[in-house]
């Protein structure tokens, strides 16, 4: 398989490898994908709590080099932004950016819901409540 | 995180995708990126005696010897003739060729000339077999017996005898790839229109190179007047066959396996003691004794025949060779790196098979590391069914484990400085990719990953 020279540089040169402290308030973590299906992403988010800017993201893949590419691209595209305008951030997105062929979309719909998860779960924690725009977003796939 | 630097040996400033093209310049080490990772790309030279690509996939097909090369080329030119044309000089120079990689065959498996059927390759030869002596032999009984992992060309045969009104059995295999001669036995059908015509289970395993107890299965069928085939595409030329001491009735092989050309292969079928019959599947002039017609292709039959003669004289020296280097390597594996294990049993193996998991870490990512070095994955992404190996999860491996697997097959041509330079290369993106991967993170903080509920996708 041909992979895009975007994917083939996220895949040498991985943005943002590594892991945050679970427990903190501070960070968010979504794990998403099954190691039977060949994909686990997990990433992490650090939001300050008073702007609500995601000022730090880490990841960790298992997965082939487009879903290493997808979540290395996600953390790149997180950090900076508040977590309202993350939530913005959708598959196709990373797909167009990334040159993903048909049969790795599903790389990327596991990076936008890695993104997701893991500002439910500082939501949760920071008892922030859900907005209807993420449960549209959410519905909508 | 990662802080550590996993440069590997890779090739001087050459791109992942195999373009050749030079993005830094062999300069790459000074732009890391903030983790300090950097999969291929690496200024050191390639190590003495390996150019790249490398070729270890010799499973899948193998380099052309220069000797069959050789033997074959006057057939393509001046050495013309039909090997059916009975009344001049041209038919009977090919015919004598033909008559002449007969017997190279025949010696290499312990059969006699006129046993052997020439094919084009060992689909053709599986298909023949199993089709043949399912239409040949009705009204003797109805049911065949094979086992899980096969090669395609056998079960997907056998699938279509069922649709014809035949019962297969598919035996399992144990853990270690093996089948057990008790199921085999329990399996056989000896009277009734249910009788049992046929078994077809393969010599060595393609993909986990495992052995099976031929032998042992023959003398079972033949004790049971049951007519024994098998697909032993993997094993002539590499390990001794021999259709008399192993009670084989009919053998399928293969000219692209053993260094010959594709398109060209062989099926014995025994004469004496018992003497099988097959139902031609192709119908035309009645060449190979009425079971496969169509012109003899001269060239590909005389490589075919050179090839066996080579792989014949060198099979001792070259199946140790092999088992070394296989042992070599696996013992480099199992030294650099936690949850590594072989699949198969390693006691019957082939000497040029090793099929390893790399656990924790996802096969095709593994294999884009390895970019420029030829080998298979155990899964199937690049079919894009993303379905692991049906041989891996036969042995009762989990679908994860099986996406982490990767067949090496050594060939004649590999030497030890490939060896050497594939499996320091691999132990090196291995150790990267386990860098990233949050699964070998969670094993190592101790966390069991069967008890995660891991959310459906």
């Amino acid at each position: 398989m041909a992979y895009s020279d975007k994917v083939v540089d996220h895949y040498e040169n991985p943005r943002n490898v590594g892991s945050m402290d679970k427990s903190s308030d501070e960070v968010g973590t979504g794990l998403v994908g099954a190691p039977e299906c060949g994909d686990v992403m997990r990433l992490q988010i650090r939001v300050n709590p008073e702007t609500q800017v995601i000022e730090d993201a880490k990841f960790k893949t298992f997965g082939c080099g487009s879903a290493i590419a997808s979540s290395s691209l996600a953390t790149e595209w997180v950090k900076g932004k508040t977590i309202a305008e993350a939530l913005t951030i959708s598959n196709t997105d990373i797909v167009k950016e990334l040159a993903l062929p048909p049969v790795k979309i599903h790389c990327s719909v596991l990076a936008e819901d890695a993104i997701r998860a893991a500002i439910g779960d500082w939501k949760k924690k920071n008892n922030v409540a859900e907005t209807a725009g993420v449960q549209v977003a959410v519905a909508a796939h | 995180m990662s802080d550590s630097i996993l440069g590997l040996d890779g090739i001087p400033a050459k791109s992942i995708n195999g373009t050749g093209e030079i993005s830094n310049n062999g300069d790459f080490s000074g732009e890391m990126s903030n983790n300090g990772v950097i999969i291929t790309q690496s200024t050191k030279p390639l190590p003495a005696g390996v150019t790249l690509p490398l070729y270890m996939d010799n499973h899948a097909t193998t380099q052309m010897d220069k000797r069959v090369l050789d033997a074959m080329l006057p057939f393509f030119s001046v050495k013309f003739g039909n090997a059916a044309s009975r009344n001049h000089a041209f038919g009977w120079e090919a015919e004598e060729a033909v008559e002449k990689s007969r017997q190279q065959i025949a010696k290499l498996i312990g059969a006699t000339a006129k046993e052997i059927i020439f094919t084009s390759g060992a689909t053709e030869s599986n298909n023949l077999a199993l089709k043949g002596i399912a239409e040949m032999y009705r009204e003797r009984g109805n049911h065949i017996i094979t086992q899980a992992t096969e090669h395609k060309a056998v079960l997907d045969t056998c699938k279509r005898l069922e649709k014809y009104g035949f019962r297969v059995t598919y035996l399992p295999v144990q853990a270690d790839g093996l089948i057990d001669v008790e199921d085999l036995k329990r399996a056989i059908v000896t009277e009734g229109e249910g009788k049992t015509i046929l078994v077809s289970i393969m010599f060595a395993n393609n993909e986990i190179g495992v052995v099976q107890p031929i032998a042992e299965i023959g003398k079972i069928c033949h004790d049971n007047g049951i007519i024994f085939h098998t697909d032993a595409v993997q094993a002539v030329g590499k390990i001794p066959v021999d259709v008399q001491a192993m009670n084989i009735d009919v053998l399928s092989l293969t000219a692209h396996k053993i260094y010959g050309p594709k398109g060209v292969g062989a099926l014995y079928v025994r004469r004496r003691n018992p003497r099988v019959q097959i139902s031609a599947q192709i119908d035309g002039g009645g060449h190979e004794r009425g079971m496969r017609s169509g012109t003899l292709n001269v060239p590909g039959i005389v490589g075919l025949g050179k090839a066996c003669e080579i792989s014949g004289e060198e099979m001792a020296t070259e199946a140790a060779r092999q088992t070394e280097l296989r042992d070599y390597m696996r013992n480099k594996f199992e030294k650099a790196l936690d949850y590594v294990h072989v699949n198969g049993n390693m006691e019957h193996h082939l000497p040029g098979n090793l099929n390893m998991s790399f656990v924790y870490v996802e096969g095709e990512s593994l294999l884009m590391g390895i970019n420029d070095i030829a080998v298979s994955s155990g899964s199937a992404c690049t079919s894009a069914t993303l379905e692991p190996s049906y041989v891996l999860k036969a042995l009762g491996l989990g679908d994860d484990v099986a996406h982490s697997s990767i067949r090496f097959g050594l060939g004649r041509f590999n030497t030890r400085a490939e060896v050497d330079y594939v499996s320091d290369k691999l132990i090196d993106v291995v150790l990267k990719l386990r860098e990233l991967s949050p699964l070998y993170e969670m094993v190592k903080e101790g966390i069991d990953l069967t008890k995660i509920e891991w959310a459906a996708h």
